[in-house]
């Protein structure tokens, strides 16, 4: 049943995939970033398709392995009427981490977006409201990326440095103070 | 300055912080809710306040060390969170349990679920000022978690489903006790019954309230009994049946006001229908192995590896390395308490993850909360938020 989601989708946008694969019978494809709004519509529309639901949304950081480009979103795409499942992926290089929002499509995207943001630091274009959610705004750094220490400390809040250095140096103890990033 | 705040200003109203330290906000979540009255006109959700940074660790561990970690996630049903990552990393191995194993985790989980759904019960009547029906229902659930308790070793952080398999086989007599248990649970749902379903206050503070259509609720990606309250006929169980499921006979019940009512209705007749598949899989459940004969998966039994080199070296390998999955990705899913657990795993060979992402389903119920309660008054925002089900460890991992 899934594999004709994608023979459909390599028949209709043959040029737009980079690969594709069904690695434990999850099929799965490559797309080009340009190309997601445009897929993703087609296969939420195209009748006998009807992949209505964002099941998973996450990103993959492959800088460990090598892997040009880094990263990876990985979209989980499920048909309730049709009760099969498609996996795409559009990969991201370092220096560029964007890609088009799909708020517009699901209602869920906005926290999923969030979230990738908030872990991996890549930027969602047309999303309201781009901002952290499982971290809090001072957060510096995104800590699912591969270069990001587990063992890594962070004040939970920062008071701004003027502040602090006013304070300890009222009560006698002023001293250069380390920065959050250490 | 937010838009919450534009507002505000705008339309000269009140904001009220609910959370993160409320009695009502179980699980530690922020609500700003800007009040026209006692109207709420915008709401936002701030959620995070649990986050333990379950992917990181993951990533830092071999692929049988998450298990624990996962027991922390649905903290109300550990068990169908370890069965569920168990399933994606054998799927990623390409791996066949015994069928004995497979009942077990049927059984267990199932166990899990109506605890589960008896939690819900406790925390919906007791937040609307119901007291008595959180004792009955906690003496209920307090039952169930001595069976997982016997079974398991622990009382919350079950660890008992392993890859390959499950830790051990249940003990004598599991099943005759969890048989004389079940018509004393199904008594504590008859009681809670009578006590709210047909309750005038309780009614009047369900129903019609936070309704979420069938589009809307595929839209937020809900799943589980909120979706099914909506309409939507959609349970992994029977809809991809996974273990032994497709053995078992039991009914998906489907709501149709899909409002607070029927979120709490579906889940009602869910723990009914758990109790038919629990004694269906202990009168089919065959003798066998629990666990799978693999070496590169399985660690050898103490008496080997304490007494022979092969199994001493089998063991620290496992130990040290890990279990090594081949390169590749896989998405796994299993119905745990508040919908489709899934798993997303990358490996690259090794024995630790690149990728263990984990699809909490009450996440997409929070995203929702902000549509579900404006327009509401303050006071429908308890019995809202106790239907999503919100479970801190498992929405902020």
């Amino acid at each position: 049943m899934s594999h004709k989601a994608l023979e459909k989708l390599r028949q209709r946008f043959s040029s737009s995939i980079v690969e594709t694969h069904d690695f434990r019978g999850d099929d799965t494809a490559v797309i080009q970033r340009e190309a997601l709004v445009e897929v993703v519509s087609w296969l939420r529309e195209v009748h006998d398709l009807e992949l209505n639901m964002l099941t998973d949304m996450t990103a993959v950081d492959y800088l460990q392995q090598g892997h040009e480009p880094r990263f990876e979103v990985v979209y989980h795409l499920y048909s309730v009427a049709r009760k099969h499942r498609l996996r795409l992926k559009v990969q991201l290089a370092e220096e560029d981490p964007v890609v088009d929002s799909l708020c517009e499509q699901f209602k869920i995207a906005n926290w999923f977006e969030r979230e990738i943001w908030d872990m991996y630091g890549i930027r969602f274009k047309g999303h309201p409201n781009l901002k952290r959610i499982l971290l809090y705004e001072e957060f510096v750094g995104h800590p699912l990326r591969k270069d990001y220490p587990k063992e890594r400390r962070q004040p939970l809040l920062r008071r701004p440095e003027n502040e602090i250095a006013e304070v300890l140096a009222r009560r006698g103890k002023a001293r250069s103070l380390p920065t959050a990033t250490e | 300055m937010t838009t919450i705040e534009r507002d505000v200003e705008a339309h000269d109203l009140t904001i009220v912080h609910m959370g993160p330290s409320h009695p009502a906000m179980h699980g530690t979540i922020h609500l700003k809710l800007a009040l026209e009255g006692e109207r709420i006109n915008k709401a936002e959700v701030d959620i995070g306040y649990l986050h333990r940074g379950f992917e990181k660790e993951a990533e830092a561990h071999c692929w049988q060390q998450i298990f624990p970690y996962t027991d922390r996630l649905n903290y109300v049903s550990p068990m169908l969170n370890n069965v569920g990552y168990a399933m994606a990393v054998e799927k990623l191995l390409g791996l066949t349990i015994p069928e004995r194993a497979q009942y077990l985790r049927v059984i267990v989980g199932e166990i899990a679920r109506i605890s589960d759904h008896l939690t819900y019960m406790a925390a919906q009547t007791m937040e609307m000022g119901a007291f008595t029906p959180y004792f009955y229902v906690m003496k209920g659930r307090d039952w169930l978690w001595d069976l997982l308790e016997e079974i398991s070793g622990a009382r919350l952080t079950h660890s008992y489903v392993r890859i390959g398999g499950v830790a051990w086989d249940m003990p004598e007599g599991f099943a005759e006790r969890t048989l004389a248990i079940l018509p004393k649970i199904d008594q504590i749902v008859v009681e809670l019954d009578k006590l709210m379903t047909r309750n005038r206050i309780f009614l009047d503070r369900m129903q019609h309230i936070a309704v979420i259509s069938a589009e809307d609720a595929i839209s937020y990606g809900w799943t589980g009994p909120c979706l099914r309250a909506s309409g939507v006929d959609y349970d992994v169980r029977k809809a991809h049946p996974y273990l032994v499921y497709d053995r078992m006979d039991f009914e998906i019940p489907i709501g149709t006001d899909c409002d607070n009512m029927d979120r709490y209705l579906v889940r009602m007749e869910e723990m009914r229908q758990s109790m038919r598949i629990i004694q269906q899989a202990l009168e089919q459940i065959p003798p066998g192995p629990v666990m799978v004969e693999d070496k590169l998966v399985v660690l050898p039994r103490k008496a080997a590896t304490y007494n022979t080199i092969e199994e001493m070296i089998n063991h620290f390998k496992l130990v040290i390395d890990g279990i090594r999955p081949p390169a590749g990705e896989v998405y796994s899913y299993s119905e745990a308490g508040n919908g489709e657990l899934g798993f997303y795993l990358v490996s690259d060979g090794t024995g630790r993850p690149v990728k263990c992402r984990v699809r909490p389903p009450c996440f997409m119920g929070m995203a929702a909360m902000e549509q579900m309660i404006t327009g509401h008054m303050v006071a429908d925002v308890i019995p809202t938020f106790d239907t999503v089900n919100m479970i801190g460890g498992e929405c902020d991992r």
